[in-house]
Parts: structure tokens; sequence; C-alpha cells
């Protein structure tokens, strides 16, 4: 029985495919994670790869294929032939199964950083106000933030918000954390501290799916990494495989030309 | 210029109009109270994914703002009694005033609705909150807040529309303004200081508005 488990991914996407109207973002993609798991999606723009976390977090409908979280399939019903989209409460309790820290952080301007790690805590897993804190004061020190715990995110720079969005999402302890290009709006003296946060929660053992174009930084946090090209993933392997000799000319013009 | 002012006849009822512009207030408030939640569900109608909702939202908006408010206070109070509703002047003019300014609430929340960002609808709806808990944690709050402004015009609007309530002998400021008029025939000075204690009572709102967007900043 353990056994089975452990052995099960932690996230299985089989075929998934997602169309805008007649535009094809995603052609049928395979992709599992083992728990620990730490796979950075590396791609250019318009290659798919935030439409797919956004998939995983049921942010976005998709078309085809499905989403198996932890032995769950999500998003959609299957009964007979036909494929039905979940209710509101079904997705919102499968949403609270992965964490997603975004690009451009999306702070809740009207709570303090603590207010934000929170919302979560108290609405979604309807804990008390005492405990809600002291669970959210945990994590924004984690992420070096005890002394910002009531400031409003007005009041933090772009590096600091961006680690309350990370300790907001991890402090509901969800099964997978989907990282959408969290550096990419930050001014460059701001990425790494941001990056050292990220490399130390993967080092705790959390399971990551991130987006990202810090090749670098890919390279140092990754156990797997996908190379995604039009809707599809074109390469994945470890980081030595990828960065290594022997891939692929479109993968080797693609790392060439977003080389700093 | 053979007219010489005389506002001690104007004076000796002073506490009338001072009287009067209580009950306009409470009129006011009453309505915008009751105008707000009707004005959020209508604007939150509005931006709905249903047809129907925002079909209903779009008629009432669009019938309510055609009807000038004086036409629209005289068919509530002599129309509805008709119907069987029966309903003293007062709730019949707060109800009336509530229907007219939950048509113009309904424009300021829409506004701020749709100036709330998408990103923090999403964070929201990634944490695991439903769509009902979004809206009342995340996208209410931050769009209130962005209304602020608009909200505060809309009650200085409908605290001055409350003078309406005279065409149906509710003793506010402008009813009772009237009355020293016929008493006394004291034409300019009766007029001069019930609009004086419009100006102040407005001036006063708009001060203490501006006080509250202080303490609250926009995000």
């Amino acid at each position: 029985m353990t056994k089975i488990d452990t052995a099960r991914p932690l996230l299985d996407i089989r075929g998934l495919k997602k169309n805008f109207g007649a535009v094809e973002i995603l052609k049928g993609v395979d992709l599992s994670l083992q728990p620990k798991d730490v796979v950075s999606i590396i791609g250019s723009s318009g290659s798919g790869k935030t439409t797919l976390l956004r998939c995983v977090n049921l942010l976005e409908e998709f078309q085809g294929g499905d989403i198996i979280l932890d032995g769950e399939t999500i998003g959609y019903k299957t009964v007979g032939a036909k494929r039905t989209r979940l209710r509101d409460a079904e997705l919102s309790r499968q949403r609270a199964m992965t964490g997603m820290v975004f690009q451009s952080f999306n702070l809740f301007p009207h709570l303090t950083a603590a207010g934000n790690v929170m919302l979560g805590l108290r609405k979604v897993k309807k804990l008390g106000k005492e405990e809600a804190f002291a669970i959210a004061e945990k994590w924004l020190i984690r992420v070096g933030l005890g002394p910002r715990l009531d400031h409003y995110p007005s009041q933090l720079s772009g590096g600091q918000q961006q680690r309350v969005a990370i300790a907001r999402a991890l402090a509901m302890n969800p099964k997978l954390v989907l990282l959408d290009e969290v550096t990419s709006a930050l001014d460059p003296e701001l990425v790494q501290e941001v990056l050292t946060t990220i490399k130390s929660i993967a080092d705790d053992g959390a399971t990551l799916l991130i987006v990202t174009h810090e090749m670098r930084f890919a390279r140092e946090v990754s156990s797997r990494i996908v190379f995604m090209e039009q809707g599809r993933i074109a390469e994945e392997g470890t980081p030595s495989e990828i960065f290594g000799e022997g891939r692929s000319q479109r993968l080797n013009e693609f790392l060439k030309s977003s080389r700093h | 210029m053979n007219y010489t002012l005389h506002f001690g006849a104007v004076w000796a009822s002073f506490d009338h109009l001072l009287g009067g512009l209580a009950i306009g207030l409470a009129l006011a408030v009453a309505a915008v109270a009751v105008g707000t939640v009707i004005g959020l569900l209508s604007a939150f109608a509005s931006v709905s994914r249903s047809r129907l909702l925002r079909g209903i939202s779009g008629t009432y908006v669009l019938l309510i703002r055609n009807i000038p408010l004086l036409v629209l206070v005289l068919l509530v109070y002599f129309a509805l009694p008709q119907t069987g509703i029966r309903l003293d002047k007062y709730e019949s003019f707060i109800g009336s005033l509530a229907l007219y300014a939950g048509a113009y609430l309904t424009e300021v929340f829409r506004a701020g609705l749709l100036s709330v960002p998408k990103g923090i609808v999403e964070a929201g709806r990634a944490i695991g909150l439903t769509r009902m808990q979004t809206n009342i944690s995340v996208v209410m709050p931050v769009m209130l807040r962005n209304s602020l402004p608009s909200l505060g015009n809309t009650f200085i609007g409908m605290f001055k529309d409350s003078s309406i309530a005279a065409a149906i002998a509710i003793p506010e400021l402008t009813f009772e303004a009237r009355k020293i008029n016929v008493d006394t025939f004291r034409v300019v000075e009766t007029w001069t200081v019930a609009s004086g204690l419009y100006i102040a009572a407005c001036f006063t709102i708009a001060a203490l508005l501006r006080m509250l967007e202080r303490r609250f900043p926009k995000f």
C-alpha cells in the first residue's frame, strides 16, 4: 500500500490540450512530478508555459486530457462520454491543494502582510484568528519578513511583496507549489532575495513546478528541466542533460538567445 | 432697490429649518443605505456571467435614470397604494430615493468593480476561496475604497435631492422654508437662509468624506 503511494506521481498531466478559440495553446502535454521534485519549465514566450501552470491551478479551463493531483482527477468529471467542469465549491477545494505565486505578486492591497497570509487560513482552512496569525508569522519569518508583519503591500518593495506571496502560498500547506515567472517583474537587484527564498523552500522538500527565464537558477534548483515549444514538451531532462552537450538545435538556439 | 431685508422673521422659525435639515439628512442617510445594498447587488449583476442578471440590472438603471426624481416620487407615492401596498410618506419617499440612488450607485460600483485588478481575484481563487468568498473578502473591500470619492458625491447629491420630499409634504428643509415664506412673505431672506443651510451641510459632509478618504489611503 505505502509502496504504491510513493511510486504514484504527485502530479500527473496526461495529453493536456488547451485552446483559446481557434488558437491551440497546448497540443497534448504529458508531464509528471514525484513528491519533492523541482521541475522548471523553460521556453520562449508563447510556448504555453504559463498556460500550463494556470491549467494545473484550474485558473484556465482546458479542452482535453487529464490532470491528476495526488490521485485525484481535477477540474472535470467524466460521466459516460460527457466531460463537465466541476462546480465552484469543488474547484475551490482542489485549488487549495496547490499554491500559486504570480509574476505580478497579486497581494491583496487592503490587507497587511500577515493579513494576506491569514486570509486563506481563516476562510478556507477555517482556522481561528490566533492560530492563523501564528502560522502567518511563522511563514513570514521564514521568508525573512518577520519585522514587516503589519506592513501593507504598498509599503513593501517588489522583492518583499513577492516573498509575502510565497509565504501566502506555502502557509496553506499545499501539496504542490506553482511559480509563474516570479522574478520577471522585479528590479534586477531584488531578484536574488526571491530566488534564495525559493531555493531554501526547495531544499526543505517542497514540490515545485516553476516557469522561469532565469536559466542559472533553473539549473541550480531543478531536479528536472522541461523545454516547451509551440504548445508541446520538446525536451526534458536533468539540468546537466539540458544544459550539457547533445541537445537539440532548437534548444541550443533558445539557450543562446536567452543568455544575458 | 426698495426691498429691505428683515431676517428676524426667518430667525424666529430657525429651529424649524434646522429640524427640516435634520429630516433631510435622515432621509438621505436611509435612502443611501438602502440604495447601497441595491447598487451593490445590481453592480455585481451587471458584471455577472448570467445574461438574465445583466439584463435586469441594465433595465433597472435605464428606467430609473430616465425618470425625473420628482415624477418617481409622485409615482411611488400615488400609484403604489392602488396596488394595495400601503406606505406612509416617509417610507414611500425613502423607497423612491433609494431606488434612484441605487441606479446611480450601480454605475459607481460597477466602475469600482472594473477597477479591481484581475490578478488579486485570481490570487484569491488560487488559495482556494470560492467565487463568493473572493467577492466578499477581496473584491468588495478594494472596490468600496476605490468607489469612496464617487460614493461621497452621490451621497451629497441625494441629500440635496431630499428637498423633493417637500412635494409630498414631508417637513424637511425646503418644505419648512416654503412654509415660513408663505407665513411671512420674506421671500429673499427665507430662501437665502435655506440655501446657506444646504451649503453648510454639504460642505460639512464633503469635509467628513475627505477625512474618511485620508483615513483609508487609496491602493
